[in-house]
């Protein structure tokens, strides 16, 4: 059995009583005595603190930002030459079947671009840019820690810290002293909420996270809460709701793929499946992922099959992500339907149990997001 | 009260027996979002399925403590099932079960023996 890895911040989550579960290969708080549901509703009425550092960071180097952007638009179908200095977007590596191989943030840092992947990834991810890059150079950072502390007081916190928080817009990254400590911050987060994700030199992140602590509206929140956050907020989770067999169309993530990349577009195509993912984005795909809302009060989690009917043989889809809504107050779910049966309002039937019980195709996210644009 | 190794709890009142899951057991699965009874009137045997607790984790199934006959369930825990989060031995109630055979009872845990399983 292999020994889990460790965050810097391991000794913070057992003083602080956190349960620690194995995740993608480290010792993960999945709750804090708090527990999962006061934790998520924490996070949506104050602040939540989060260890991520377990996700891949990662830098891209070239002869300037530009050849960076480049070559990563190679592997990415994003606009990322076009991205301003000190913003950031969503994207995701896609295969040849035009499938997502995981998804990732990017950021222009004015030299560099700075790439952010999961966990569960972050080793082929890596491998992977280094064998398919050329004249770039990609280095893993492992001596920071990355933090998010998200909620509608993470402002009002970060502030605190280096006043120069509160002027962030969404998705804008910036160099922040917070307490002394040079830190990579944006503005940004998997919560559905305003706030921030920090990547913090590991030998100051237990400072740094003690600090936020000590504000009495930031509690830390698991990985429990992490997850129905970002179900109620509508975002997917890689190796659940998308991946290598789902395209973006298919993934309704079609907003991530700017004009620039699209048919017709300066830079169009370029990268893996770029004609499935292109086809696609015209024409539409088979299959749609789409909001779920049990109607009754029994959550349906992921792996429930789909049906038209109560008495239909053969399913026509199945539920990604599902579980219950702290803030919602009611079971929800994310999954996939054929595209002609995916309209808002459609109610379809999950197995559970073995008893057919109707859900309704609703819109996506459940709960309003509260971005700082 | 009484106690199997599943977590249950079972009190007698007259010739009928009250169910429901311990204090450690809903602490283990944290917070209760839905429970689903078994219909009145269901004749259960030992170890049956007869309980399905939905926590914001993940799903658990309750078995039949003892054979009988479901008399009665909580309705209260239907429209809040975090009954059994914050009262388990008392509002948080599960079930009634009139026995077919009340011996089963003495086969079952003690308090002291429950104590030691959960220590």
């Amino acid at each position: 059995m292999t020994q889990l890895l460790h965050t810097p911040l391991h000794d913070l989550h057992v003083e602080l009583g956190a349960k620690l579960v194995p995740f993608a290969g480290y010792a993960m708080p999945v709750q804090y005595p708090m527990g999962v549901m006061q934790e998520h509703l924490h996070t949506r009425e104050k602040a939540g603190l989060f260890d991520v550092s377990h996700m891949g960071q990662v830098i891209v180097r070239g002869d300037d930002f530009a050849a960076a952007a480049l070559a990563l638009e190679t592997l990415i179908p994003v606009d990322i030459l076009g991205l301003e200095p000190d913003r950031q977007r969503y994207g995701f590596f896609t295969n040849e079947a035009g499938g997502i191989m995981d998804d990732l943030m990017l950021a222009n840092r004015g030299d560099h671009v700075f790439v952010v992947v999961n966990a569960a990834c972050k080793g082929a991810d890596i491998a992977y840019m280094q064998t398919r890059l050329s004249g770039v150079t990609v280095t893993e950072i492992t001596d920071r820690a990355l933090l998010a502390l998200q909620g509608p007081r993470a402002e009002m916190v970060m502030a605190g810290l280096d006043p120069k928080a509160a002027e962030m817009r969404f998705m804008e990254v910036a160099t922040l002293s917070l307490g002394g400590v040079e830190c990579w911050v944006s503005r940004s987060g998997y919560t559905g909420e305003d706030g921030y994700e920090i990547s913090v030199p590991a030998a100051q992140a237990n400072q740094l996270a003690r600090q936020f602590l000590a504000h009495g509206d930031v509690a830390p929140i698991g990985l429990g809460a992490r997850d129905s956050l970002r179900l109620e907020g509508g975002l997917c989770l890689y190796g659940h709701d998308i991946d290598a067999r789902t395209t973006p169309t298919a993934a309704a993530l079609n907003w991530a793929i700017q004009t620039v990349r699209r048919s017709g577009g300066a830079r169009e195509g370029g990268f893996p499946g770029a004609a499935v993912v292109l086809g696609e984005i015209a024409n539409g795909a088979g299959t749609r992922r789409v909001g779920l809302l049990p109607q009754g009060r029994a959550p349906m989690r992921e792996g429930v099959a789909l049906f038209a009917s109560t008495d239909d043989a053969a399913p026509i889809g199945k539920i990604t992500s599902g579980g219950f809504g702290p803030t919602l107050g009611a079971p929800m779910a994310m999954g996939y339907l054929p595209a002609a049966q995916a309209a808002i309002g459609t109610t379809v039937y999950g197995d559970l149990r073995g008893k057919r019980m109707p859900l309704t195709v609703a819109p996506l996210p459940f709960t309003p997001a509260h971005f700082k644009r | 009260m009484k106690f199997t190794e599943e977590h249950e709890w079972l009190r007698t009142e007259g010739d009928i027996v009250i169910v429901g899951i311990t204090e450690h057991a809903t602490t283990q699965l944290g917070d209760i979002v839905f429970v689903e009874l078994p219909e009145l009137g269901t004749i259960v045997t030992k170890g049956d399925e007869i309980v399905v607790i939905e926590s914001v984790k993940a799903a658990s199934d309750i078995t039949a403590p003892i054979d009988g006959e479901i008399v009665e369930v909580n309705a209260a825990l239907i429209d809040n099932a975090a009954l059994a989060n914050e009262d388990a031995t008392g509002e948080g109630w599960f079930f009634k079960i009139k026995p077919s055979d009340p011996s089963q009872m003495d086969a079952l845990l003690d308090e002291a023996a429950y104590t030691d399983l959960i220590s």
